[in-house]
């Protein structure tokens, strides 16, 4: 992060044809002697804002969370195909998914409606609104989870273990690996709720609210995707 | 996190022309044990790896001393035979081959090789080497639980697993899988430092097509391991509730000792394609930071520029790509669909293609070159010559008709041990030799070094080159002894001893290395800041070894590539990266010339507000 405020001056460095943002990485390949002969020069010279290198105009936050979420999405594909194969097989019996899933999924959705609408509100610099909706998507994830719980137990009071069969088994291991998505995402949640209160954010600041949303987005997405696979069965 | 607190520094620090002093840390526990520094970090995930690949390697003397001399010790019977043939396998490959290339090399290197202060997010990367020492812990503490470590062979298929009669299926199956879990949750903090270090923070005129190869097949390798670790995890998570909640995700009904057990109607080979969709691409995450090094090697120790830079970053890219589709060439006898079979084959011969490349490359890199015979140069031609040989005989293992009846014989451990094993161990060593100046300041002594390495080569190929032969005659891999096999010429017990003595002196002269390392920092000639006269950045830094923050002031320029070497005209053999191409001469800035470090973009100034959130 540090790198990335930098100011410096460098003696210069070679310019380059601007293009797309691929080919302004790329640069242009094999950069043998005398490639970009005479480009060695120029640089304005401490000129503040630029950034120090051959970067994406990004912030590194946010390729870092991307990258997670791939990874995360891996994750879940990797269970769903589990899922998938495992259902094939002779002994697989249905699971009476509880009713209060239902809920849960719209209080997801509503954690993540207001999510976005902090976002928003942060783009247009309405402290409170984002402060509030911040508040809100919080409450209404920790009531997802709270709902999860209650899943597990109405499902333990019907009968059905980890150990049960194998459906009962994936939904125990789909729902808690989901959950743990859900923790790791109130830590980051809290870091940003705090960083709103101390007033860090602002239209023209809001990595923090924008990269919490995307993940609920897509602890949203995974969630409905799970849920249709368990209900498909 | 603690990269809130330095976003305002550089600003200061640049104020004071002493950007790299806020970088240095506060205490000796932050400086040299919680550092946040990549160098320290890197150190710290090679000295760790290097030492439980120490354990790794008793392992393996105990298997040997037991294949060579059946009856003679005691300690041998067929439960520790296991427990070490797993126990090796696994450390090998996951805790010290993925640890030491990518915590150890791709830490060190790609912040210094582009040109950046430090990781783009220090703090996780400082979590991912603690999580990563967690995992060994774990591990280690299954060799003191009741009934010892997993005996159950590296790939942990199950049923047998973790049924009774595997030793180790109590306490130590449950601790493999619960450190395997933790090492990928610090491989991912790692791999998303690594990837995002190398989009981010390349210095200016660092463009991707300019970054040494090195960083190449690391950022590469990161980004399989991002992509591949998180099949295991869910595996080794399913496995444990196998094991623990009596779940049956693998388990298939089971009737043992003549009693059914709990188990019903799950799928073993589930575990298997799970497990090879990360372990595949894994043997690329090891293999890609390896080739990576020796590009940078051969090209320096030779003085020549490497032989198709573009092509060999294609190559890379290819063998990233094409990893996750060859899977199953590990599944030929596992009774799955034989049209898969079909496939994985093809698409196995394919990988070949670009690995190939690879090797052309290097071989006419050195072709006419100016070779220095120094010991990491060694190290990267021993690299060589062990991964022809090993891929070579990849290349019969992939079809599937040669695959079938050599499957379970030594000519498979032969074929992976010179490709996977020493190739990326003597690539590792080629490494460590010849970024030990910049690490720690002094010069390793060449004489231990080159006795290190004709040791270790010679006595690899001692080990594993016949086995190759006693994969022909049908001798089976993973059998405690072979006593009921009339097959088996007599003459095969000698074979062995002679492995198992090679393999013994092969071992011990690893510790010609901590004895060289002893050696140098008690009383190592000082190193100059770039002995090999190499082209790259961190071989350009003010000191050696480089501070906390790495550069002075300023961060440096990128005019050219990495391999500027024996440029004709120039006045030395090699023009380091930061040479203007035209002029030596600091050229006078041009004011209003839109201008930026070659890759990074004027573009970036709008969001310089948000990058500055800092989060």
């Amino acid at each position: 992060m540090a790198t990335l405020t930098e100011r410096k001056t460098a003696e210069g460095a070679p310019t380059r044809a601007r293009g797309g943002l691929a080919r302004r990485a790329l640069g242009p390949g094999r950069d043998g002697p005398g490639f970009g002969n005479g480009q060695g020069r120029g640089d304005g010279g401490g000129d503040g804002g630029l950034n120090p290198g051959g970067a994406f105009a990004l912030p590194p936050l946010k390729i870092g969370v991307w990258l997670f979420l791939g990874v995360a999405t891996i994750l879940f594909s990797a269970l769903t195909s589990a899922y998938l194969v495992r259902m094939g097989l002779a002994d697989w019996r249905p699971l009476p998914e509880p009713r209060i899933l239902w809920l849960n999924t719209l209080l997801l959705v509503l954690s993540s409606a207001a999510l976005q609408i902090a976002w928003g509100a942060a783009r247009r610099g309405l402290q409170r609104a984002m402060r509030q909706a911040l508040l809100a998507g919080g409450l209404f994830a920790v009531l997802f989870g709270a709902g999860q719980l209650a899943a597990w137990q109405q499902l333990q009071a019907l009968g059905y273990f980890v150990s049960t069969n194998p459906s009962s088994a994936f939904f125990y291991l789909i729902t808690a690996l989901h959950g743990l998505h859900v923790l790791g995402g109130l830590v980051a949640w809290g870091r940003t709720t705090r960083r709103a209160w101390q007033g860090l954010y602002g239209p023209r600041n809001h990595v923090g609210i924008e990269l919490c949303t995307v993940y609920w987005h897509f602890l949203l997405i995974v969630w409905l995707a799970m849920f249709g696979l368990m209900l498909a069965t | 996190m603690s990269m809130e607190k330095r976003v305002a520094v550089p600003k200061e620090a640049h104020a004071q022309e002493q950007a790299h002093d806020h970088h240095e840390p506060q205490s000796f526990w932050t400086k040299y044990v919680f550092s946040q520094d990549h160098k320290v970090i890197a150190i710290q995930f090679t000295v760790t790896a290097l030492f439980v690949g120490f354990v790794g390697l008793v392992m393996s003397w105990g298997m040997r001393l037991q294949l060579g001399f059946p009856g003679l010790f005691e300690f041998l019977n067929p439960n520790t035979y296991y427990q070490a043939v797993t126990q090796h396998g696994m450390i090998m490959i996951i805790y010290v081959l993925t640890a030491i290339l990518l915590g150890g090399f791709g830490n060190f290197l790609i912040p210094l090789m582009l040109g950046a202060r430090d990781m783009a997010f220090p703090f996780v990367n400082m979590l991912s080497y603690w999580v990563y020492l967690l995992s060994v812990i774990v591990l280690l503490a299954s060799f003191f639980v009741p009934g010892g470590p997993t005996g159950a062979g590296w790939t942990l298929y199950p049923p047998q697993a973790i049924l009774p009669g595997t030793p180790g299926s109590d306490g130590g199956i449950v601790l493999m899988l619960l450190s395997l879990v933790i090492f990928i949750a610090a491989a991912t903090m790692g791999g998303l430092n690594y990837v995002t270090t190398v989009l981010q923070l390349r210095t200016r005129g660092m463009t991707l097509m300019r970054m040494p190869l090195a960083i190449w097949g690391i950022f590469v390798a990161s980004i399989l391991a991002l992509l591949a670790f998180p099949a295991l995890f869910v595996g080794g998570v399913m496995l444990l509730l196998d094991k623990v909640a009596g779940t049956s995700f693998f388990m298939p009904t089971i009737v043992q000792f003549g009693q059914k057990l709990g188990y019903e109607g799950g799928n073993p080979l589930l575990f298997q394609h799970l497990f090879w969709y990360f372990g595949h691409p894994e043997v690329y995450i090891v293999a890609l930071p390896a080739f990576g090094l020796i590009s940078e090697l051969v090209s320096i120790h030779a003085r020549k520029p490497i032989f198709g830079y573009r092509m060999m970053i294609w190559a890379i890219l290819a063998i990233g790509v094409i990893s996750f589709v060859v899977w199953a060439h590990h599944m030929f006898v596992s009774g799955m669909n034989p049209y898969f079979g079909f496939f994985f084959a093809t698409t196995t011969l394919i990988i070949a293609i670009p690995t190939a490349i690879k090797v052309y490359n290097w071989v006419l890199t050195l072709w006419r070159g100016n070779l220095h015979l120094n010991t990491p140069m060694l190290f990267a031609i021993g690299f060589i010559s062990t991964f022809v040989i090993g891929g070579l005989t990849g290349l019969f293992l992939g079809n599937v008709v040669v695959d079938i009846p050599l499957s379970d014989t030594y000519f498979v451990v032969a074929h992976f041990h010179l490709v996977m094993g020493v190739a990326t161990i003597l690539a590792i060593f080629g490494g460590l030799y010849h970024w030990f100046p910049k690490a720690t300041g002094r010069m390793l002594n060449e004489t231990l070094g080159k006795a290190h390495f004709w040791v270790t080569f010679l006595g690899s190929y001692a080990i594993f080159f016949p086995m190759h032969y006693m994969g022909f005659l049908g001798v089976p891999r993973r059998y405690f002894d072979f006593e009921a096999f009339d097959f088996i010429p007599e003459s095969m017990a000698g074979l062995e001893a002679f492995i198992t003595v090679a393999a013994l002196i092969t071992g011990a002269a690893q510790f010609l290395f901590v004895v060289n390392v002893i050696w140098s920092l008690a009383k190592g000639p000082k190193a100059e800041p770039n002995p090999w006269r190499a082209t790259t950045l961190e071989w350009q830094t003010p000191t050696t070894p480089p501070p906390h923050g790495n550069w002075g002031p300023t961060l440096p320029a990128v005019y050219r590539w990495a391999y500027d070497y024996s440029v004709p005209g120039a006045p030395d053999d090699f023009i380091p990266q930061t040479v203007p191409v035209a002029a030596p001469v600091a050229a006078a800035p041009a004011p209003g010339t839109v201008t930026d470090g070659g890759g990074g973009d004027g573009a970036s100034d709008g969001s310089e507000p948000t990058k500055r959130d800092g989060e």
